[in-house]
């Protein structure tokens, strides 16, 4: 939709397509994006069971017409063989990050604590460092690093998001519409999101 | 726009090409000598292009071809645009070769241009031996990168057991569905291998399917709107051309009484001359065609893509149909072979995916006969107070463009190709010909390619010979492309070259007269002697300065055998109207100052 027709709420959208695993196929959908001036928040691309396919997984905020548009304009390119957007549908969301973060001996104790809560694992130890990974959703791990931040967080690297429908024999869940524009892009994590924090994203205790 | 939530798993259950079925065809054949065996397979009668170090395994394996005639260009943008004219005058698919890097590059344009323009074009581009590929080469460019955006699809071919199967691809992918182009890049040790196995050579295209017909809810949907319609319009556009549906459109029109404009690329579509013909909607078309679609309670969108130059502003486009939506009488129906094009530039009531003529065949049946007398009325008296019109000036030097036009009209009966250039010669040309046949009228809309014009009717006088194909240009668009006239007489080749010569590039100097205070901004041109220019290209070469000798210089322009180039001085100060200054909606055209025209 041009600019000025463009109406509706602004939501996250969780895209997810099959591609056919040859070359140039990230090249023509990010090509895509830029020259259609949809704004990618993550892209992730990565192996499937099956050699042929690829899988990209695709965070990207816009109103339902946007939307509409992005997943017509993934399906003409050739190389792009299935799309689903999970807009409005029940899925689950993972993010995985490795954070190195600075904890001399006696800080260490209350980064491990702080991990144990998130359920991340220490999978590096240093004199005075330790690297930890996490999973989860992105506002989980956003929240710990903001949590991580005071102790001095030394490197960082997420995978992005990557997504996959629920089962449909989970009765008794509404499908659940996320209104947020938070999203981090794939440099680093957002800074400003803090807010949008939601407490059953934490981990029990 | 309502989007059905169903599962959305997505699994990886497709054909794998390792089951595909393999063929023993070209077992000890180089590459080089199955692209030529393949052209011969697809029925390509003529390739254009041009040679160089990358591409020479093929052009030693074309050589002295009987299946199909080498046209041998000036520039590789000749050689794309020529391929553009031959596609879109014979509905077959122009076919370029070309060699790597700038020979490469050079077709850029061609291919944006078809791109734009649904046009299938299939480029094949040598390319660096797969060795040196990423070193830096001589004569070597990222061509498969360079146009990836410019291409419905392209591929590299680093492996002769995969080139059958990519040109046969290139072709099924610039032939079906939305036409386009697309370019197989051919690095030298490919062509020049020898194929030692039995491979897969049908395509193999998992994520490709164009869906042929709307479901039968959304086509009853259709006809209903259609048939409580008080005031419909078709607004048609090259997809009815294309799909080869304008019998059954001008079927459904008349039974139904519903008027028809057309873009730009859909002039033909829809006999002109018919009362119910509105012309060509948009920035300079018609005003009663603009006036129907703003009233129009229901407009049947068929093929078109609503572009920015047909919709004006979108925020006061169609207010009468956009109404008839909201209270759910009416509103507008698109009908297009690409779900893209559905919705992306104006919010639709009703979308249908498919083919053009299949979806009307569909929905012929159903379309009840009306008279709609008060709107067919009320149209006809728009068209007979507001038609295309011009004032004429009989003094030399002051020919206006449009009496040139009407006498090329007039003097061919209606029945040449048109081609053009890009500016006011080809808006002029739009409105002042009237367009019986699709397939008539070849110009480039999207893009707006100066110098398509010279190439393009070249390659459209070579797919029918059988007609007169005149190229109405500018002298702008002429200058740009000039020397494939070169090419015509190499080959001999009657396409015939009018030039609207104003000095001037007619369509910026009219947007400085009335946006920039005639401040003419590098637009003026010092033009070369066309008539003697054509002469040293071994053309024929007319020239006519005034309309006193208009009837007898067209008639000799008209007459010559072989390429000629025919130079028709005219007014510098005209403009096209009417007009619909961008940012403006289609209600706030202007019609412009032009006198009242001569009886």
């Amino acid at each position: 939709m041009s600019n000025e027709e463009t109406s509706g709420p602004i939501l996250k959208h969780v895209i997810a397509a099959l591609v056919a695993n040859e070359p140039g196929v990230l090249s023509n959908v990010a090509g895509m994006f830029a020259a259609r001036g949809f704004n990618i928040d993550s892209l992730v691309v990565g192996r499937t069971e099956n050699p042929e396919l690829s899988r990209m997984t695709i965070v990207v905020s816009g109103t339902m017409d946007t939307l509409d548009q992005v997943r017509k304009q993934l399906l003409r390119l050739v190389q792009v063989v299935k799309v689903v957007d999970y807009v409005g549908t029940d899925y689950v969301e993972r993010d995985l990050m490795l954070v190195r973060v600075s904890a001399e001996p006696g800080k260490r104790r209350e980064v491990i604590e702080l991990s144990d809560m998130f359920r991340a694992r220490i999978v590096d130890v240093g004199r005075e460092e330790l690297m930890i990974e996490l999973s989860g959703k992105e506002e989980k791990l956003e929240a710990f690093v903001d949590l991580l931040q005071p102790y001095g967080i030394i490197e960082l690297a997420r995978t992005g998001l990557i997504a996959m429908p629920r089962s449909e024999k989970v009765e008794g869940k509404t499908p659940v519409r996320r209104a947020t524009t938070a999203g981090a892009g794939i440099s680093g994590p957002s800074t400003t999101a803090k807010s949008d924090v939601d407490l059953k994203d934490l981990p029990p205790g | 726009m309502t989007t059905t939530r169903t599962s959305p798993s997505l699994n990886t259950r497709i054909d794998s090409l390792d089951a595909a079925a393999k063929s023993d065809t070209y077992i000890g054949h180089k590459g080089a000598e199955i692209f030529h065996d393949l052209m011969r397979h697809h029925g390509v009668r003529q390739i254009f292009g041009y040679p160089g170090g990358a591409i020479l395994p093929v052009f030693d394996a074309i050589f002295e071809s009987p299946h199909f005639q080498f046209i041998l260009t000036r520039h590789e943008q000749g050689a794309g645009h020529m391929a553009e004219g031959y596609a879109r005058a014979t509905g077959k698919p122009g076919v370029v070769l070309v060699t790597s890097g700038p020979g490469a590059t050079n077709v850029v344009t061609p291919m944006q241009d078809a791109l734009m323009d649904g046009t299938p074009l299939v480029v094949f581009s040598g390319q660096v031996a797969t060795p040196s590929i990423g070193s830096d080469a001589f004569q070597e460019a990222d061509v498969t990168g360079i146009t990836r955006p410019c291409t419905k699809w392209n591929t590299l071919v680093k492996d002769v057991r995969d080139l059958p199967r990519k040109i046969n691809e290139a072709f099924h992918i610039a032939m079906s569905g939305r036409p386009g182009p697309v370019l197989v890049d051919l690095p030298k040790d490919v062509t020049a291998a020898t194929l030692k196995e039995a491979v897969a050579v049908e395509p193999h295209l998992p994520g490709y399917h164009i869906r042929q017909l709307g479901t039968s809810d959304e086509l009853a949907k259709a006809a209903e709107m259609i048939n409580i319609a008080q005031r419909p319009v078709f607004y048609v556009g090259q997809g009815v051309i294309q799909s080869r549906g304008w019998d059954t459109l001008r079927q459904i029109a008349i039974a139904a009484n519903i008027p028809v404009t057309t873009t730009l690329q859909g002039l033909g579509a829809f006999d002109e001359t018919h009362p119910l013909s509105l012309h060509m909607l948009g920035m300079h078309g018609s005003a009663y065609a603009n006036w129907a679609m703003q009233r129009s309670d229901c407009i049947i969108a068929v093929g078109a893509r609503f572009d920015d130059r047909i919709t004006g502003r979108i925020s006061g486009f169609a207010p009468e149909a956009q109404r008839a939506a909201r209270e759910g009488r009416g509103g507008i129906i698109h009908f297009d072979i690409a779900p893209e094009q559905i919705g992306k530039n104006v919010p639709t009531t009703l979308g249908i995916e498919g083919d053009a003529r299949k979806n009307l065949e569909a929905i012929a049946p159903m379309i009840e006969s009306r008279d709609r007398a008060e709107w067919i009325a009320q149209i006809a008296e728009w068209k007979a107070q507001y038609p295309f019109r011009y004032k004429r000036d009989d003094r030399p030097g002051h020919m206006k463009p449009q009496q040139v036009i009407e006498e090329l009209y007039k003097q061919t009966g209606g029945d040449a190709i048109v081609v053009t250039g890009v500016g006011q010669h080809q808006m002029w040309a739009a409105q002042f010909y009237q367009y019986k046949h699709p397939m008539q009228w070849i110009t480039s809309g999207g893009l707006g390619t100066m110098g398509y014009g010279v190439p393009a009717s070249i390659g459209a006088k070579l797919g029918r010979p059988d007609k007169t194909v005149v190229d109405i240009d500018g002298d702008g668009s002429f200058c740009m492309t000039a020397m494939e006239m070169a090419t015509a007489a190499q080959y001999g080749i009657g396409a015939k070259i009018l030039i609207l010569n104003n000095d001037f590039q007619g369509m910026v100097k009219q947007w400085q007269d009335l946006f920039y205070e005639e401040r003419y901004s590098h637009t003026e041109m010092h033009n070369p002697d066309f008539k003697a220019l054509a002469e040293a290209m071994h053309c024929h070469g007319v020239r006519c300065e005034s309309s006193e000798e208009l009837p007898a210089k067209m008639a000799e322009f008209l007459e010559c055998d072989g390429p000629v180039v025919g130079d028709f001085l005219v007014e510098k100060h005209e403009h096209v109207w009417p007009m619909v200054p961008a940012g403006a909606s289609l209600d706030e055209m202007q019609l412009g100052v032009v006198g009242e025209p001569e009886a």
